[in-house]
């Protein structure tokens, strides 16, 4: 009861202050969010067009290559799960590696979620659906810093919704271009490249590093293993090596 | 891609898409009134680094179902030049051609 007491000023003064959640407002918070991702929707626009190229590459028909971005709608799973796919991998494998892939987005999830509280079930699902690593970094970083006036929702949307029309823009194209693009170009090598300057940039610590480091040998050197596990069990053992070492280090600095 | 038909196809992206719609879905609605344990939002941090890391390495130095440490390997070279990109321009486009540039001219001198 004395928690209800407490969080309710904070929360109605957050969404329902009266003269501030109006059309034009909602319009000005939307359009904040679109500038605010507009600068990274440049390095989202080749990834798009590659995760095209590697569905179609791998044997999907072409409608489904442009589906799977539709109904995935996430990069990292969307490529891993087509190289599956070529690699003819087991149903349940490429599904665990997925959403293995996937489950930082209960991370976001968690976090962005105080911030939704109080919207309806509609907007929830439709701002879950759209849930990206950009939209999340963009939006969280402006609510931490001050108060939005149209509300957060129409911020994160004006972040979250420009990122998926040019994720299924890029696919389309990436499906058209990738049936007509040569072997000898060797572009699923630009797969590796676009994780690549996705991770590095956030490695930030040494647990972090020793995480991705475990997991890249391991992946390594169980890359024949049966039924192409090795992503699965490389993932594994590098989050709790990450893990490990962080309350690891935790312990030692408190000693 | 043999033996697998649309059905299947399409039921697998099905599976995976409303899979990770839930896990999106998770704290946003499902468990919107829970606190996170702390350690679960801890482990999960390690997901990204892990779960790319294992995509990438295997990407660089297997070829068709073997190892690939050589020089004539040319994604090496092109992968340490990417990664020298990725951490100082931290910027998508210019890692990517930069690893592209190099490959391609790597296979264009051997």
């Amino acid at each position: 009861m004395s928690e209800l007491i407490e969080n309710t000023p904070k929360t109605t003064g957050e969404r329902v202050g009266v003269s501030d959640d109006t059309a034009t407002t909602r319009a000005s918070a939307f359009w904040e969010g679109v500038r605010g991702i507009s600068p990274i929707l440049l390095g989202v626009f080749p990834f798009a067009l590659i995760a095209g190229v590697a569905q179609v590459n791998a044997g999907l028909e072409p409608f489904t290559a442009v589906a799977m971005s539709v109904i995935i709608f996430a990069g990292a799973a969307q490529l891993a799960t087509a190289d599956l796919l070529g690699k003819d991998a087991p149903f349940l494998i490429i599904c665990m590696t997925a959403l293995i892939i996937n489950l930082r987005f209960v991370m976001y999830s968690a976090s962005l979620s105080p911030h939704f509280s109080g919207i309806g079930r509609f907007w929830k699902w439709l701002s879950a659906y759209l849930l990206t690593d950009q939209a999340y970094a963009v939006s969280i970083i402006r609510f931490s810093r001050r108060h939005i006036s149209g509300g957060k929702l129409w911020f994160y949307l004006g972040c979250a919704i420009p990122l998926w029309v040019l994720w299924q823009v890029g696919t389309v194209i990436g499906v058209v271009v990738g049936l007509k693009i040569p072997e000898s170009w060797s572009l699923e090598f630009a797969v590796p490249l676009t994780f690549m300057a996705i991770m590095l940039p956030n490695l930030r610590d040494w647990a972090a590093v020793a995480a991705a480091l475990t997991s890249g040998i391991i992946a390594v050197a169980a890359f024949n293993l049966p039924m192409n596990v090795s992503i699965i069990v490389a993932a594994v053992s590098g989050i709790l090596v990450g893990f490990g070492l962080e309350s690891f280090l935790e312990r030692k600095a408190h000693d | 891609m043999t033996d697998i038909t649309a059905w299947h196809i399409w039921t697998l992206l099905f599976i995976i898409g409303i899979g990770t719609f839930l896990l999106r879905l998770s704290f946003i609605q499902l468990f919107a009134d829970r606190q996170v344990p702390a350690a679960i939002t801890r482990l999960l941090r390690f997901v990204p680094p892990a779960a790319l890391s294992a995509l990438i390495l295997p990407a660089i130095v297997t070829q068709d179902g073997g190892y690939a440490f050589s020089l004539f390997n040319d994604r090496i070279p092109a992968a340490m030049i990417a990664a020298i990109v990725a951490v100082l321009t931290r910027n998508t486009l210019y890692t990517i051609c930069s690893g592209m540039a190099v490959l391609w001219l790597y296979q264009a001198l051997l």
